[in-house]
């Protein structure tokens, strides 16, 4: 970057520093400077650090501006989520705290240690140890570069569980796609074909995680028109720690060390370049915003910072990514109460002509921040170089809350912590309008077993076996229930994690989105995702289930788009309120905007949750012939938005809704069934309604089915297909033991359940409709074929 | 000897992975285990152990080519020792990544003792691509320190992770060696289908397209075994793919066979 205009001033110094007239510039000129460093800071916020800087008396250096940039960034500061939101109807200050923080304020349970605060989530897990969990996005980086930029997003959300000293121990990854099959002459210029995105972002998961040994357990792909100009990538991890590990606690004197690989010129402006819509020329812009990623560098880091952990030498620690040392280093400062300086020199450079905002910025990967009081800084240092890991002492906590950055000698930043962590609040407005939109007409088809292979073999239900295989599932030993069970590889509803050798206390992984349910309503979208999550959960014998958002969304400037984030933001409250699940983490990734518009609305959750004994946990497949099969939850006449209505071509408008009250009464006592070992095996009913889900149990178990729809417990509706296809939530199907068929009854006494049918050793899937007649026939294995086929090879 | 007296000793160099779960595994059969760094191996070495394990994962990020810059390290630092190692009769196991090394380090096969230049090497699967999958695999040698325990013929189970193993021979002497390494009995664990008729090549059951569905092979003494199948991540019965499919599950998964033999075999002989 050579700013030279009326505006920049290089410095009298033998270095690439610049002064910029902030002081004295006008509206005009003041957008100009935020447009000329790539800040993507608005005139309101400018104006803020004009009056900073005109207290001060002088004129900010390049490398200010820029730290301001990174730490007043959407993807650092959540501006959004924590700004003023005015709707028709009512104004709410901070989506985030009136929506998701409330649920966890109010439930207040006493196994969250760090919720929100911390790279990461931690809950308790048992006595002595906790669970560290973080999903992140890295949606813009995927979309330039697919394979550095999931790659990258796994490395950096490991960094983030070691963040809070916990040993990451299991990744997940929920990715979004447009349709693979999208005509080329669809795609417009500078957008990259989807099969191109899924080859490219499935292989660098891939490649980080299994080098660096951590297993993938779960996850989803899903497919929609709304993605060919924004994929989605979502990256989790999973880790574990003595609550006694968990130390944040630096002081002043505390040497500040960088450690890890080296500082180069790569993802300079990642956060700013995550904060903007993609463009033609995000190809060329946002390359160098795209990290390179070398898990074998942190792999290393990892050993050598547990080490560190188990010595208990440092005082506090954090993770390298957006803003890069620009961030790590202000907000161990500013939430540490000290104030620091660093020594940009000291930073080991890949690129030695870097200029000290480059540096300063920089989000070259596999790097960490650890605080290190002084008198430990000897035998730290001894562990970096034992594990062949590069660690630096660049500077130093000090008292007086402020941020004194030099280079060469020569001052080039200095700022109060607390001007860089005030910035001016974000009013936004919000509209939200009820869509018109009407139920399809058609009659119900004739034949309804192809319609369920056409539904299996469709690409947001079929196998996602071919995906599966190329992640290491199984490595730490510790998969106790895995993505996909027995040799038959059926699909589990969550993973179930041993993570402890002497405990048989197991961590249990599952997620869910919805996005089509957006396309009706963000409300009942978001409310699906977490009875989902929760009930793909409970399937498996997880409980206590703490829970984590993830919005995917378009530009929030635009009050309909905010209006809608608002609306599932609602749901988000009153659902996980009644579920008594409290939101630990959550991330935002917001301007996700391309020549073809918005990217469809999403909202991932995952839920952890905990099985007391992992020799209870229940897997999907059918397991013996004669149990019987029970529905549990009542199947309404919600299609809107279902698999079933895209394959005709529809949307329709009845959305699945949710009843917390009795999702979580069912929740509770399916927990108690699988306790009590009535229950061999439980899936839950989601896309492709209760006909896939009983295909997929089929499958897994390689046995038959026989099925009464006339026993399904339902309500207003009335068509086979209908109650086949329905995606109504907080739906079970159960295979219980025969001979605890009664006392399963009574546990379910006053709920909605019905005995539907059993399993059979005819390898046959038959459904009988309402008149008693055969409506679906099929071999297992011929539904095992078109479910495997879908994704393709 | 007693076995809390064996001493086995699993190394890692910056990438590997699996050492954990193998130490975990060991450690449950009661005998003593020192997770070493190369660096702690090459100071201290072998003489005090009776069971090295080289473990699986990406060692040196498995540039070059999987297992080649560590197995150079060890080969430059460490050969005499090694060779005593092995000609003292005690045991060298590696898996999956470890087998890599050890073949690239000229350990495995050996035909004519250690060997300078890599005999045989693990290559790209077929299908190019990374396999996490459990497969069978069929007993060829039940009389190796490490298949003691399993009879000729016997099918098991075991997972494979892993974006290189396929194991070949040199095309021009592919017939030769493999006559050789059937001769000596060097072939241990072969792919094979549920019923443990020859996997023939035949993805998925061979899972990336070893010549003669090899999955482990021993030196021509039966001392040194690697194999691409994991046994560490067979060991509990929790860790079978379908435990929940079973009314009552088994003691051990498999790859527990495997280690117990080795752990017995030094009780017996040392």
């Amino acid at each position: 970057m050579k700013p030279i205009n009326r505006l920049f001033e290089k410095a009298d110094l033998p270095l690439e520093l610049y002064k910029v007239k902030v002081t004295e510039a006008n509206d005009e000129e003041l957008i100009e400077i935020s447009k000329e460093l790539n800040l993507e800071l608005n005139l309101n916020e400018m104006k803020a650090i004009q009056r900073y800087f005109r207290r001060l008396r002088r004129d900010p250096t390049d490398v200010e501006l820029q730290t301001i940039g990174q730490t007043w960034s959407e993807h650092c500061f959540h501006k959004t989520f924590k700004g003023t939101i005015v709707a028709e109807n009512k104004t709410v200050k901070s989506i985030f705290r009136t929506y998701i923080a409330r649920v966890t304020e109010e439930l207040n349970p006493e196994w969250c240690i760090s919720v929100f605060k911390d790279n990461a989530g931690i809950i308790e897990f048992e006595e002595e140890f906790a669970i560290a969990v973080k999903v992140e996005t890295h949606n813009h980086p995927s979309a330039v570069e697919p394979f550095g930029g999931a790659a990258t997003g796994i490395g950096g959300v490991i960094r983030d569980i070691l963040g809070v000293w916990a040993e990451p121990i299991a990744n997940t990854d929920v990715l979004c796609f447009g349709p693979l099959d999208t005509p080329y002459d669809r795609i417009p210029r500078g957008i990259k074909h989807p099969r191109y995105l899924f080859n490219g972002v499935v292989a660098g998961i891939a490649s980080y995680g299994n080098n660096m040994g951590l297993p993938t357990v779960n996850g989803a792909i899903y497919f929609d028109e709304g993605y060919i100009g924004n994929v989605v990538v979502y990256c989790g991890c999973i880790g574990i720690l003595r609550k006694e590990d968990y130390i944040k606690n630096t002081k002043p004197g505390d040497i500040v060390l960088l450690v890890g690989g080296e500082t180069g010129r790569d993802g300079i402006h990642g956060v700013t370049f995550a904060s903007a819509e993609l463009t033609e020329a995000s190809e060329e812009t946002g390359r160098a915003a795209v990290q390179i990623p070398n898990p074998f560098e942190e792999e290393k880091l990892r050993r050598a910072i547990l080490r560190v952990r188990d010595e208990k030498l440092g005082s506090g620690i954090t993770d390298l990514g957006g803003g890069g040392l620009s961030s790590a280093v202000g907000e161990t400062a500013y939430r540490s109460g000290c104030g620091v300086e660093i020594d940009l020199d000291k930073v080991p450079l890949r690129d030695p002509t870097l200029a000290p905002w480059e540096i300063w910025i920089s989000e070259s990967q596999e790097r960490m921040l650890l605080t290190i009081p002084e008198d430990k800084l000897e035998r730290t240092l001894e562990i970096f170089e034992e594990e062949e890991v590069k660690a630096t002492p660049i500077g130093v906590f000090t008292e007086d809350k402020r941020l004194k950055l030099k280079f060469r000698g020569h001052k080039v930043a200095e700022m109060d912590l607390e001007f860089l962590f005030s910035p001016p609040e974000r009013i936004l407005k919000a509209e939200w309008k009820p869509k018109r939109l009407s139920e399809p007409t058609f009659d119900e088809p004739e034949d309804l077993t192809n319609e369920l292979l056409n539904l299996l073999s469709s690409p947001n239900i079929s196998s996602r076996e071919p995906v599966i295989r190329v992640y290491d599932h199984e490595v730490r030993g510790a998969t106790v229930l895995k993505p996909l069970n027995g040799m038959s590889g059926g699909p589990n509803d969550a993973a179930v994690l041993k993570p402890l050798k002497d405990s048989w206390r197991g961590v249990v992984i599952s997620s869910a989105l919805n996005p089509n349910y957006g396309k009706i309503d963000p409300y009942w979208m978001a409310a699906s995702s977490i009875d989902e999550a929760i009930r793909n959960n409970t399937c498996v014998g997880g409980r206590r289930i703490a829970l984590l958002d993830n919005f995917t969304w378009g530009n929030p400037e635009r009050p309909e788009r905010l209006g809608e984030l608002l609306r599932a933001a609602e749901a988000c409250y009153d659902i996980a309120k009644v579920y008594g699940t409290p939101f630990i983490s959550g991330k935002d990734s917001l301007y996700n905007e391309s020549p073809m518009g918005p990217v469809t609305s999403t909202l991932l959750i995952t839920a952890v949750g905990v099985i007391p004994d992992i020799r209870k946990s229940v897997s999907s497949d059918l397991k013996a012939v004669g149990n019987p099969l029970y529905v549990v939850g009542e199947t309404l006449n919600e299609l809107g938005g279902s698999e079933y209505y895209r394959l005709k071509g529809f949307l329709g408008a009845n959305v699945p809704k949710v009843n917390p009250k009795l999702g979580r009464k069912l929740v509770n006592r399916i927990v108690q069934a699988i306790d009590l070992g009535y229950v061999r095996a439980c899936h839950d009913a989601s896309e492709g309604g209760l006909a896939v889900a009983l295909s997929e149990m089929a499958i897994g178990g390689n046995l038959g089915v026989e099925i009464w729809l006339s026993n399904v417990p339902r309500r207003g509706i009335s068509r086979n297909d209908l109650i086949l296809f329905s995606e109504s939530n907080s739906r079970f199907i159960v295979e219980v033991k025969r001979k605890f068929r009664e006392e399963f009854e009574k546990l379910f006494d006053g709920l909605p359940y019905g005995e539907v049918g059993l399993v059979t050793r005819g390898k046959t899937l038959t459904i009988y409709g309402l008149d008693g007649k055969v409506v679906v026939e099929a071999e297992v294995d011929a539904l095992s074929e078109r479910w495997r086929k879908g994704l393709g090879d | 000897m007693k076995r809390e007296n064996v001493k086995v000793c699993v190394v890692r160099a910056g990438g590997t992975n699996c050492d954990l779960e193998t130490e975990v595994a060991f450690e449950s059969l009661g005998v003593k285990v020192d997770l070493l760094r190369t660096q702690k191996l090459l100071e201290r070495g072998l003489a005090d152990y009776h069971i090295v394990v080289f473990p699986g994962g990406f060692s040196y990020g498995d540039y070059v080519r999987a297992g080649a810059i560590w197995a150079k390290l060890m080969q430059s630092k460490l050969l005499p020792e090694i060779s005593r190692y092995v000609e003292d009769g005690r045991l060298l196991l590696g898996i999956c990544n470890g087998f890599q090394v050890l073949v690239e380090m000229g350990v495995l096969p050996a035909f004519h003792g250690l060997s300078m230049y890599p005999e045989a090497a693990l290559a790209t699967n077929l299908n190019a691509r990374y396999e996490c999958r459990w497969v069978y695999l069929r007993v060829e040698n039940p009389k190796t320190p490490f298949t003691s325990l399993l009879e000729e013929g016997k099918v098991i189970r075991i997972p494979v992770g892993h974006g290189e193993g396929r194991f070949v021979l040199p095309k021009d002497r592919e017939k030769e060696y493999l006559k050789k390494l059937l001769r000596n009995r060097q072939i241990v664990l072969r792919y094979a289908k549920s019923d443990g008729r020859p996997a023939e090549t035949i993805y998925p059951f061979n899972p990336n397209g070893s010549v003669y569905d090899i999955a482990g092979i021993c030196n021509p003494q039966g001392n040194v075994f690697g194999l691409m199948p994991h046994p560490e991540r067979a060991f509990f019965w929790w860790q079978l793919p379908d435990w929940t499919r079973m009314e009552s599950p088994p003691k051990h998964g498999d790859g527990w066979f495997i280690l117990e033999s080795a752990v017995s075999y030094v009780c017996e002989n040392f």
